[in-house]
C-alpha cells in the first residue's frame, strides 16, 4: 500500500444531482467535487438529504436526475455491484453466523485471489484494524467498537478506490467514538483511500475531514476545511449548526457598523448595505473578558459593560450569561477560560467589560420571521 | 435557506434511469417465475371456478329437426321440429332441459311410435351451428341431415348449449335445500366460535396468570388437535354418543349427527388455533398497567375488564374470525357427524362428487368464499393492530402464587385436557377394539387396511410421500419467494402484486380450491392436465392451500435481517445468491424448519383440498379415514387417524431435535 495525501485531482465529482420521492425533493442540485485520496463529511441535521446523496453515490438508490463520476467513468446508473466502492454502515451489518475471518474474506471470494492469498490478506487486514486475535470469533462475541472495525476492514478488503461511512460511529459510546474516529482517520491517511463520510455530529466531522460539506433541506450550504467551516461560516445556519453561536439581532448602520440597541459595533466586513436588517454573531469562546476599570467606551474596540448574570462550570471552561440593557433583551454567553475568571476573579453578580474582537464579530441575513 | 421541497422545480429531461445488475435481472425474474406459478395454481383455478359459476347449460330443442321414413325407408320430405314435437308429446320436462355441461338428453320419446326393431329410418340434423347431438359417442356438430336407423337412433342424444348468466345462481336460491345451508353453516361457525374462544380464552388465562403446576403439559395438550385431520373428532363422537355410543345417554335423545356433533367437533379442532392466537395476545401485556391498577385500590373483577381484556381484546377478535373461518370451510368434520344437518362445504362435495353438478358445486363454492374472506380481511386487519401493540415496550406480567386461583386454573384447565385427551384416547381405544360395541377384547384387526376401502397401508405411505413432498417444496418455493419479495430493489409494483397474491390463498377455502383445480387441471385444453390425477397436482394443491401462513413466517424471519446486508454483499462483488445461501438461509434455519413442519403436518392431516383431486394410486392416509367411515368401517377410520396422529407427532418430535441440533451446531453465534 502506498501512502499517500489528498490531491489535486477530482476522484468523484457530482453535477446536477436531483432525488425527488414522490413530490418531496431530498436533493436539489447537488453539484460537488471530491479529489483524490481525500475525507471528506457530509455533515447536516437529520433529514438534510446526506444519506441520500451517499446512497446515490454508492447507486443503492439511484437519483432521479444528474451525473455521478467516479475515476472518470459515469456511473450514473450502474448498480451498486458494477461500482468500486467499500460501505459501511452505522449497524455494521457484519453476517453474523460467519466468523470475522470469513466475514472478512467475503469479497475476497471469486475474485480470482487463491486460498493461501485470501487467508494472508485477511490476517494483514486484523492486524491494520488492531484486532488480529480475534478471526475465529463471530461478530456477536466482539463489543461494538470491535465490530465497527471488522466492518472496516471487510469494507477495505478489495482495496476499494472509494470508501463510504454511512454514520459509522452513532451507534458506539462516547469514548469509543472518540478513540475510533482518530483510528479511521489514521488508517485512511495511511491507505489514502478516497472517504465520504455522512455524520450529523459536528465534532466528528470536524475532527476527521479534510473537507465538511454541510447540508440542509437538500441543498448545499458549505464546503469547506474543517477551520473554515468554523470560523468563516457561510450563512446563519451553518453558524449556528457548528459550534455554538450567539445571535443578535441587529441592522446594518453607517460605515457597515452594526447597531445593536443603543450601540454600534465595527464586524468582519460584509456585503450589506445600510439599513439591511441582519443577525450579528459571535461565537462565546470569542468573546474576551478584561480587567475591572477598563474603558467601555472606547471608540476603536467593541467593548461593553455586562452584567455576569449567572455561571456554568464545565469543566475546562465557565460558561458565562451575560447582561446588559443597552443590548435590548438579548443575553450573551461567553465561554471564559479558567485561567481568566481566576485572573479577573469573576464571579455571579459582577458588573464587567467584555471585547467583541472586530474580526470575529459578524453579520448574516437575518430569517424571515415563519 | 428552508426552500418549499417542491419536484415542480427540479428541470425537465429524462430521468437517470438505472441498469440491472445481473442480480437485480435473476431475483425479478425469480419472483416472477414464483409470482407465476401462483397465478396457475391459484388465480387461474379461481377464474376457471368463477366463470363455471356463471356457465349455464340448456338443451335447446328448437335446434334440432328429424324426418321420419315409412317402413320402406322412403322419406316423405316433411321436417319435424323437436320443440314442436315436444309441445305436442310433453315426453320432455322442460326442467329437464336446463342441465349441466355433461347432460345428455335422449330424443326416442318425442316420437311415441319408436321401436328400435322397426325397420323405420330417422333422419336428424341440426338448424343452427351451436347445436349439437352424439349418436354413441360419435359428436355431431355440422348442420347436414345424418341418417340413421330405429336401432342407432336410440342412441341419438341432445348435447346441451353453453350460456353466461346468473341462472346457476337463481337456481341455488331458489332451491330452499341449497340455500339453507348457509343458514346452517353461519349458525354453526358463530356456535362453535363463541365457544371455543370463551375455553381458549380461559385456559390461555390460567396458563398466563396462574401459577398452576404442569403448564408444559397443558400446552403440549392444547395443540395435539393440531396433529389430527379435523373428521377424527367426529370418530370420536360417534363412538361416544352415536347409535351404539357408550355414553348415548348423555344426550338425552338427542342426535350427535348434526349441529351438536359438529359443535363439540369444531371446538376440539380449532381450540390450539384460538389458544395460540390468545395466549399471545395476553402474554405481551404489560405487568405496569396492573401495577397501576393495584395502586389505584382497583378490585380483580375491575382489572379484569378494565385491563385484561381490552390488552387482548385484538388477540380475542383475531381469534374468533380464524375459527369462524375454520369451522365455516371444514368439511371433514361435518361429513362425517353432520347426519342429514347440511352445510356449504358438504354441499360443494354432494354436489360435485354425488351429483357431478359441476356448475352448481361452482356455485356453492362462491357462496362460501364470501363469509371466508370476510372472516380473512377483519382477521389481518386485527393482526396488524396487534403487532402495532407488540412493539411497546413493556414489561411482561409475573404472576403471583394464589393458592385458590392455582386451583381452579388447574381444575379448569385438567377438564379441557381431558376433553382433548380423552377424544383421542376413545379414537385408538375403538381402533383397538375387535368388534365394538359386541365384542370389546383387543385386536390389531382394524389395521389392517389393505383389507377395506379407503387405500389401504399404500394410502397413508402416499400422504407420508405428500407430507415430505409439500414440505419440501414448499418451503423452498415460500421461503426463496419470501426472499425475493423482501429484498428486490425497486419494482414496486410487482413486488405488492407479489404480497397480494401470497395472502389470497389463505382466503380460499380447501374445497374451493380442490373444485377449482378440477376446472383448470382437468380441462382438456389445458396441456397442464398431464398432472392430473398424480402426486404432482397434490403436492402443488397443498403447497398453495398452506402458503399464507408460510410465508408470513418467512417475511417475519426475513425482516429481522439487517437491511444493509444485500448493499453489503453488492458493494463487496458478490452474487446475491451467495450471500442467500451462505447467510440469509443459515440465519433463517429455525424460521425454515418452523414452515417445513408446518406444511408436513398440514399436508398430513388436510381433506378438504385434496378430496377432489386424489386418484387410486394417489389415495391419501386422510381421505382413507374419510371413505372408510363413510362405508362404515369406523374402526379401521379411527385407526387410520391415529396413525396420523403418531406420524405427526413423531414428525414434531424430529423437528424439535432437528431444530436443537441445528442450533447447536449452525447458530453457535447466536451464544456470547
Amino acid at each position: 500500500m502506498t501512502q499517500h495525501h489528498a490531491s489535486d485531482e477530482t476522484y468523484l465529482s457530482i453535477d446536477n444531482l436531483w432525488k425527488a420521492f414522490g413530490a418531496f425533493l431530498a436533493l436539489k442540485d447537488i453539484t460537488l467535487a471530491v479529489k483524490n485520496g481525500e475525507f471528506v463529511c457530509f455533515l447536516g441535521p437529520s433529514g438534510c438529504g446526506k444519506t441520500t446523496l451517499l446512497r446515490a453515490i454508492a447507486g443503492l438508490d439511484l437519483q432521479t436526475k444528474g451525473t455521478v463520476m467516479q475515476g472518470g467513468k459515469d456511473v450514473s446508473n450502474l448498480p451498486p455491484s458494477e461500482r468500486d466502492f467499500g460501505i459501511v454502515f452505522q449497524s455494521y451489518a457484519l453476517f453474523p453466523n460467519l466468523t470475522i475471518e470469513k466475514n472478512i474474506a467475503f469479497g475476497l471470494e471469486n475474485t480470482g485471489r487463491g486460498k493461501a492469498e485470501i487467508t494472508a490478506r485477511v490476517a494483514e487486514l486484523l492486524d491494520l484494524v488492531g484486532l488480529p486475535e480475534q478471526g475465529k470469533k463471530y461478530p456477536a462475541q466482539l463489543s461494538g467498537g470491535q465490530q465497527q472495525r471488522i466492518a472496516l476492514a471487510r469494507a477495505i478488503a478489495t482495496n476499494p478506490g472509494l470508501l463510504l461511512l454511512d454514520e459509522p460511529l452513532s451507534a458506539l459510546d462516547a469514548k469509543v467514538r472518540v478513540h475510533l474516529r482518530h483510528e479511521i482517520k489514521e488508517l485512511q491517511r495511511k491507505l489514502g483511500v478516497t472517504t465520504v463520510m455522512v455524520t450529523h455530529d459536528q465534532e466528528e466531522a470536524l475532527a476527521m475531514a479534510d473537507r465538511i460539506v454541510v447540508m440542509n433541506h437538500g441543498v448545499i450550504e458549505q464546503v469547506g476545511s474543517p477551520t473554515e467551516i468554523y470560523r468563516e461560516p457561510a450563512n446563519l445556519f451553518v453558524a449556528d449548526f457548528i459550534g455554538e453561536m450567539n445571535q443578535i439581532t441587529s441592522t446594518v448602520t453607517k460605515g457597515g457598523r452594526l447597531s445593536v440597541g443603543e450601540k454600534t459595533f465595527a464586524c468582519h466586513e460584509h456585503s450589506f448595505s445600510d439599513g439591511t436588517p441582519v443577525v450579528a454573531a459571535i461565537r462565546p469562546e470569542d468573546i474576551i473578558p478584561h480587567e475591572e476599570g477598563y474603558d467601555a467606551d472606547d471608540p476603536n474596540r467593541n467593548c461593553i459593560d455586562v452584567l455576569l448574570h449567572e455561571m456554568e462550570f464545565l469543566g475546562s471552561f465557565w460558561r458565562c450569561r451575560l447582561r446588559n440593557e443597552r443590548f435590548g433583551a438579548s443575553e450573551l454567553i461567553a465561554d471564559f477560560s479558567i485561567n481568566a475568571v481566576r485572573r479577573l476573579g469573576l464571579g455571579e453578580g459582577r458588573q464587567m467589560v467584555i471585547e467583541l474582537p472586530t474580526d470575529r464579530l459578524m453579520a448574516f441575513d437575518r430569517p424571515e420571521a415563519s | 435557506m428552508a426552500g418549499i421541497s417542491d419536484a415542480t422545480q427540479m428541470p425537465a429531461g429524462p430521468v437517470v434511469k438505472g441498469k440491472l445488475s445481473r442480480d437485480d435481472i435473476l431475483m425479478r425474474g425469480g419472483m416472477m417465475v414464483i409470482a407465476l406459478y401462483l397465478i396457475i395454481t391459484l388465480a387461474l383455478p379461481l377464474y376457471a371456478m368463477l366463470s363455471k359459476s356463471f356457465s349455464t347449460y340448456r338443451v335447446e330443442l328448437s335446434q334440432y329437426e328429424f324426418q321420419i321414413s315409412d317402413d320402406a325407408g322412403v322419406f316423405d320430405g316433411t321436417i319435424l321440429n323437436a320443440e314442436v314435437l315436444n309441445q305436442q308429446t310433453g315426453a320432455i320436462d322442460p326442467a329437464e332441459l336446463n342441465t349441466g355441461s355433461d347432460g345428455r338428453l335422449p330424443v326416442t320419446g318425442l316420437f311415441p311410435d319408436f321401436s328400435f326393431r322397426s325397420p323405420v329410418m330417422y333422419q336428424v340434423r341440426n338448424t343452427s351451428d351451436e347445436g349439437r347431438f352424439l349418436v354413441g359417442s360419435t359428436l355431431q356438430d355440422g348442420t347436414d341431415w345424418v341418417t340413421l336407423d330405429s336401432n342407432t337412433f336410440r342412441r341419438v342424444q341432445l348435447r346441451p348449449v353453453k350460456a353466461t348468466g346468473f341462472d346457476n345462481f337463481i337456481n341455488y336460491f331458489s332451491t330452499p335445500a341449497l340455500f339453507n345451508s348457509i343458514k346452517n353453516s353461519l349458525w354453526i361457525a358463530v356456535i362453535s366460535t363463541i365457544v371455543t374462544v370463551t375455553l381458549a380464552f380461559w385456559f390461555a388465562y390460567a396458563l398466563n396468570r396462574s401459577c398452576m403446576r404442569y403448564k408444559g403439559v397443558f400446552r403440549l395438550i392444547a395443540m395435539a388437535p393440531i396433529l389430527v385431520p379435523s373428521l377424527l373428532p367426529g370418530i370420536a363422537l360417534v363412538y361416544l354418543f352415536g347409535n351404539q355410543g357408550i355414553a348415548k345417554e348423555l344426550l338425552f335423545g338427542a342426535s350427535i349427527y348434526g349441529p351438536i356433533g359438529i359443535v363439540i367437533g369444531s371446538i376440539f379442532f380449532t381450540f390450539p388455533h384460538a389458544f395460540m392466537i390468545i395466549s399471545t395476545a395476553l402474554a405481551i401485556s404489560d405487568a405496569r398497567l396492573y401495577e397501576a391498577a393495584a395502586s389505584l385500590r382497583a378490585t380483580r373483577w375491575r382489572t379484569f375488564w378494565t385491563v385484561t381484556i381490552p390488552g387482548a381484546r385484538y388477540g380475542l377478535i383475531s381469534a374468533a374470525f380464524v375459527v369462524f373461518n375454520l369451522v365455516i370451510t371444514d368439511f371433514g368434520l361435518p361429513k362425517v357427524i353432520g347426519g342429514q344437518f347440511n352445510v356449504l362445504a358438504v354441499d360443494i362435495y354432494k354436489q360435485v362428487i354425488g351429483q357431478q353438478n359441476f356448475e352448481m358445486g361452482a356455485v356453492v363454492s362462491v357462496v362460501l368464499v364470501i363469509p371466508a374472506i370476510f372472516a380473512f380481511a377483519i382477521d389481518r386487519l386485527v393482526q396488524s393492530k396487534q403487532v402495532a401493540l407488540l412493539s411497546a415496550r413493556s414489561v411482561p406480567y409475573q404472576p403471583q402464587p394464589n393458592q385458590r386461583t392455582d386451583l381452579i386454573s388447574f381444575i379448569y384447565c385438567a377438564f379441557v385436557g381431558l376433553f382433548i385427551v380423552g377424544i383421542l384416547a376413545i379414537c385408538q381405544y375403538a381402533a383397538l377394539i375387535k368388534f365394538w360395541p359386541y365384542d370389546l377384547s383387543l385386536s390389531l384387526n382394524n389395521y389392517q387396511f389393505d383389507k377395506m376401502d379407503g387405500g389401504g397401508w399404500a394410502s397413508y405411505y402416499n400422504s407420508i410421500k405428500l407430507g415430505l413432498f409439500t414440505a419440501v417444496f414448499g418451503t423452498a418455493i415460500v421461503f426463496f419467494g419470501a426472499y425475493l419479495v423482501e429484498k428486490t430493489n425497486g419494482f414496486r409494483t410487482g413486488r405488492a402484486l407479489f404480497q397480494m397474491f401470497a395472502m389470497l390463498p389463505m382466503a380460499i377455502p380447501g374445497m374451493v380450491l380442490g373444485l377449482a383445480y378440477i376446472f383448470f387441471f382437468n380441462s382438456p385444453s389445458n396441456p397442464l392436465n398431464v398432472i392430473y390425477g398424480t402426486m404432482a397436482i397434490l403436492v402443488i394443491c397443498s403447497v398453495t392451500h398452506f402458503y399464507t401462513v408460510s410465508h408470513l413466517t418467512a417475511v417475519t424471519a426475513l425482516k429481522q435481517m439487517d437491511r444493509e446486508f444485500e448493499s453489503v454483499s453488492a458493494s463487496l462483488k458478490q452474487p446475491t445468491m451467495k450471500l442467500f445461501s451462505r447467510v440469509t438461509v443459515p440465519v433463517c434455519l429455525p424460521s425454515v424448519l418452523d414452515i417445513s413442519i408446518y406444511l408436513f403436518v398440514n399436508a398430513m392431516t388436510t381433506v378438504s383440498a385434496v378430496v377432489f383431486l386424489y386418484s387410486p394410486k394417489t389415495s391419501l392416509a386422510s381421505i382413507a379415514v374419510l371413505n372408510m367411515d363413510d362405508a362404515g368401517d369406523i374402526a379401521p377410520a379411527a385407526a387410520m387417524g391415529m396413525m396420523i396422529f403418531y406420524t405427526n407427532a413423531v414428525a414434531r418430535i424430529i423437528h424439535l431435535l432437528v431444530s436443537k441440533g441445528v442450533l447447536v451446531r449452525t447458530q453457535a453465534w447466536r451464544t456470547r
